[in-house]
């Protein structure tokens, strides 16, 4: 059956039908107006009116409009969109764990601060950390916090002066505008020839701005998918400047089992609950973004911490060089829970198996698709590799985008595109290691067919993609005009 | 394994196509140094029965509002939620999609948050909202900062009477990128130099403000007034559009959004139009397709960091879809009738168990003279901490203690009444309480 744009929820509405049904008041009814002072009463109150099965009717239309991973490969790079157990989905609907408040005494909360508790030690164990911060609400979050983190340490330590953030080039866009959001300026580094720090480049901001870095944030593995090999010396260069290293944890599925970020001597990370431990994306969040670190940090951590006690696990709020709180209560508590399964499901035994089959999918890819695409980087990648379509766009005039929006008629979602910045017409693609290689398989056929479509009638992928519900979109008039509600008038 | 396809063959096979001999070698990309060696001290692994059966026994071990009448609120609301709800947030074409970038794939999900921009601005009387930030403290704290930029001014002054978590992250963002901070009993302490005036409504305390005067005062001093809302109290209070409200956020929780703990929450954020460039965050926008066809769209992109990177108006690259849906698919079933009535509950239930706790010996409302939606604060005889105690070995949650945040109230506590209670639970309560001055 052909799939129809929906109507808005608004233009369904029909004044007097009602989607629930409430119990009549059981204490004596008090005038209103006895009640709150009349100025701050609302008169009029415009939500659309429907009945139960006309809203989920709506739903379940929208809901059939959107691309998902239980519905097909989504090999988006750098978003880790994998499987999302459903065994996870029933825990964190059990009302022991999504129908508890936050303000109960602890006493009356063991189950979720044990949850809380072996999620800090689970992670920095994972990490290589000391101990973790459960509280950032996304991994944006947690870089924000970790650079506040930096800032207590420096300042604590008399070095307020350092003001400086070294960010490379290929790093996602979070990573400086964090950075900005902690007071801190950022400093670009170059990449080399490999894909990699420009370790001369690095050498020579380091010797002119040797008092004010505060520090140097770093994926890896990188954007490219490439591992930073001049790690350890990168730390170190960094340490003896007198900075720390952050590690933006986005790519840990290529590491979980396999190497720790704190091995290698990073002093502060981020992860990703909901790309390498599975809580779902939900359409663009929750998220969760815990962050590790290493002792040094820990007096600044915000509070609270849960620790535990002979009488149990507690929150402790008693801290004093704490930065405070960056959350209104202790993180994504839900998604945390999610993580904590999917990680005991693999348990000690097996966690490094989804390194090695992310890697193993990643890399498979990357040979299968060589003839037909141009590899940025031709070497052996990590979780994801990333192709350039500069050749096509130079020779046929097709981009990296109207590739994207060609997959979508074969029954794909597109590879991550035009990121990361410095390989022109970026195609990236991260298969994670939930897909098997029957899919791989036909997901790779689908690229070689329009990597021979782009030479023999390039016309069908620019004009596609041609069996979604909606065709190409005006992006422009939208932010030109922006039309961000529906109104009255528009009926 | 289950939730990895790949067989023993199948990964023989694709080595030998990638032409590496074994997994360890695909990381041999990675100096031998830093290879971790041997297993992770982390507990051994659990077959899914066993997994089931080990959670649910950590579910036991916490006290929840199925099984005892919640009446602690203060931020986290126990409000019912009707079965669409989870219908809907359950389907997976929803919770299991990332964010939706790709337009043509993604119109799902892109038309249910410009329904819920759209319902938000009916909600608070705005003009435009976003697609939802992590909570509602934060974002109380990004508009703080948005009003910084719009203003070119300093100073925040917030009113002593906002939730103490939401000051308290408010003050660890503003100080890190030196905006000043004054914690204000009134509007008249606001300066020339004040950005905007912050205000919880209904406060912390579960009072009305004054907002007519807040807004004139705030103006007067060319500052913005920025509200934080509890969306249900807007079935009955007046939309902060209509008393001059600049920027509207508040926490969406209690809109079909699970408690869980704390997190994750629903971050609400509103504003007047001639700010929309300005907002932190994701927006969705209307516009039409090659053939014509409406179609939705993330728009006003430049604003957000992995276009304008440090100079994005945010860092903030998420927000809480799933929750936002789930608020949606709250407002759309409950309607306008519906939110009215809840609203209405929520009032005179709570104004049932004030009465009937503020007759009892050494109780009494800690601001009796103020008007209250769903929340009030009582002085209590003992200390609040020990009465929740026995309130929870008689299965009761009992309210949040002052103790700590309000100090010069004495022995304290502040109740919340959501229409989830009954008049039967309310009496149980107050049968409770009056056994602490016998």
């Amino acid at each position: 059956m052909k799939l129809t744009i929906e109507p808005l929820l608004f233009e369904l509405s029909k004044p007097g039908r009602s989607g629930v049904e409430l119990p009549a008041c059981d204490v004596p009814v008090l005038s209103i107006s006895d009640l709150l002072p009349s100025e701050g009463l609302r008169s009029t109150l415009p939500l659309p009116e429907l009945s139960e099965p006309e809203v989920i009717r709506h739903y379940t239309h929208l809901s059939q409009l959107n691309y998902s991973t239980d519905s097909g490969f989504y090999p988006l790079g750098s978003c880790t969109m994998k499987y999302n157990p459903k065994l996870n989905e029933e825990v964190a609907r059990l009302p022991g764990f999504a129908r508890v408040h936050p303000d109960l005494p602890d006493t009356a909360a063991q189950g979720t601060l044990e949850v809380l508790y072996s999620m800090q030690e689970i992670l920095a164990e994972i990490g290589g950390m000391d101990t973790v911060s459960l509280q950032p609400a996304a991994g944006a979050h947690g870089e924000l916090l970790g650079l506040m983190l930096i800032k207590a340490y420096h300042d604590d330590h008399g070095q307020g002066q350092r003001c400086l953030v070294l960010v490379p080039e290929a790093a996602h866009g979070t990573n400086p505008a964090s950075a900005a959001r902690c007071g801190y300026t950022t400093v670009t580094i170059k990449s080399d020839g490999r894909g990699r720090v420009d370790m001369a480049h690095l050498r020579t901001l380091l010797t002119e701005n040797q008092e004010n870095v505060a520090g140097l944030m770093l994926t890896n593995p990188n954007t490219l998918g490439l591992f930073e090999d001049d790690i350890a010396e990168i730390c170190a260069m960094i340490h003896t400047a007198g900075g720390l290293v952050y590690c933006d944890g986005a790519n840990m599925n290529a590491l979980v089992g396999r190497a720790r970020p704190g091995d290698m001597g990073f002093d502060v990370m981020h992860f990703n609950l909901h790309k390498t431990f599975s809580s779902p994306h939900g359409g663009g969040g929750p998220g969760s973004g815990p962050v590790g670190i290493k002792s040094i940090l820990e007096p600044y951590l915000p509070v609270p911490q849960v620790v535990k006690t002979d009488g149990g696990y507690r929150r402790d709020y008693d801290r004093p060089k704490s930065i405070g709180r960056i959350h209104g209560y202790y993180g994504s508590f839900l998604c945390i829970l999610r993580a904590y399964a999917y990680i005991l499901y693999y348990g000690r035994e097996r966690l490094a198996n989804i390194a090695e089959n992310a890697v193993l999918n990643a890399n498979y890819i990357r040979v299968q698709l060589q003839n037909s695409f141009d590899v940025a980087y031709n070497e052996l990648c990590m979780h994801e590799c990333v192709f350039t379509a500069k050749r096509q766009q130079r020779e046929r005039g097709v981009r990296a985008l109207d590739i994207a929006k060609r997959l979508m008629d074969f029954g794909f979602h597109p590879p991550t595109i035009y990121f990361p910045l410095l390989v022109p017409e970026a195609l990236m693609i991260e298969p994670t290691e939930t897909e098997s290689m029957e899919t791989l398989d036909s997901f790779i056929s689908a690229m070689r067919q329009i990597a021979s479509e782009i030479e023999t009638d390039p016309a069908i992928v620019l004009s596609a993609p041609h069996e979604t519900v909606v065709h190409k979109l005006d992006e422009a008039t939208a932010a030109r005009k922006p039309v961000l509600r529906w109104r009255e008038q528009h009926k | 394994m289950s939730y990895i396809p790949n067989t023993d063959t199948d990964r023989s096979e694709m080595l030998a196509t990638i032409g590496v001999s074994s997994l360890d070698a695909l990381f041999d990309q990675i100096p031998q140094p830093q290879q971790f060696q041997g297993l992770l001290n982390i507990p051994p692994r659990l077959d899914q029965i066993s997994l089931m059966r080990h959670l649910t026994t950590l579910a036991r071990k916490n006290v929840h509002a199925d099984d005892f009448p919640c009446f602690l609120g203060a931020g986290i609301y126990d409000h019912y939620t009707p079965p669409t709800v989870a219908a809907i947030t359950g389907r997976s074409e929803f919770y299991t999609s990332y964010t939706p970038y790709q337009p043509e794939v993604s119109q799902g999900m892109l038309q249910s948050i410009f329904e819920f921009q759209t319902l938000l601005c009916q909600l608070t009387g705005m003009d435009v909202a976003n697609a939802s930030m992590y909570d509602g403290a934060t974002a109380l704290a990004e508009a703080a900062i948005m009003a910084s930029d719009l203003t070119g001014r300093s100073r925040i002054a917030m009113l002593s009477t906002v939730h103490p978590n939401y000051r308290a992250v408010t003050e660890t963002y503003l100080r890190h990128i030196n905006i000043a901070l004054d914690i204000v009993e009134s509007s008249d302490d606001l300066g020339d130099e004040t950005a905007a005036l912050l205000v919880q409504h209904p406060n912390f305390h579960g009072n009305l403000e004054d907002m007519d005067k807040l807004s004139e005062a705030a103006h007067a001093k060319g500052a913005l007034l920025v509200v934080c809302v509890d969306p249900i109290s807007l079935g009955i209070l007046t939309p902060p559009g209509d008393y001059g409200a600049d920027i509207v956020v508040g926490e969406g929780q209690a809109l079909g959004c699970p408690m869980g703990y704390g997190g994750p929450l629903l971050g609400l954020f509103a504003c007047k139009n001639e700010f929309m460039r300005r907002l932190p965050g994701r927006i969705v926008g209307q516009t039409t397709d090659a053939d014509g066809k409406r179609a939705f769209v993330m728009t006003l992109r430049t604003r957000e960091q992995d276009i304008r990177r440090e100079r994005a108006t945010s860092n903030i690259c998420t927000n809480e879809a799933l929750y936002a849906l789930a608020a949606s698919v709250y407002l759309a079933t409950m309607g306008k009738q519906g939110m009215r009535q809840v609203a209405e509950l929520c009032l005179q239930k709570s104004h049932y168990a004030a009465a009937e706790i503020g007759r009892l010996p050494g109780f009494a409302l800690a601001f009796p003279e103020k008007p209250f939606f769903k929340e009030f604060a009582v002085t209590t005889p003992t200390d609040p901490v020990q009465i929740n105690e026995r309130l929870l070995a008689r299965g009761i949650i009992g309210g949040l203690p002052l103790t700590q945040q309000r100090p010069q109230l004495g022995h304290a506590m502040l109740f919340c009444v959501t229409e989830q209670r009954t008049r039967v639970e309310i009496d149980a309560l107050v049968a409770a309480l009056s056994e602490e001055m016998r």
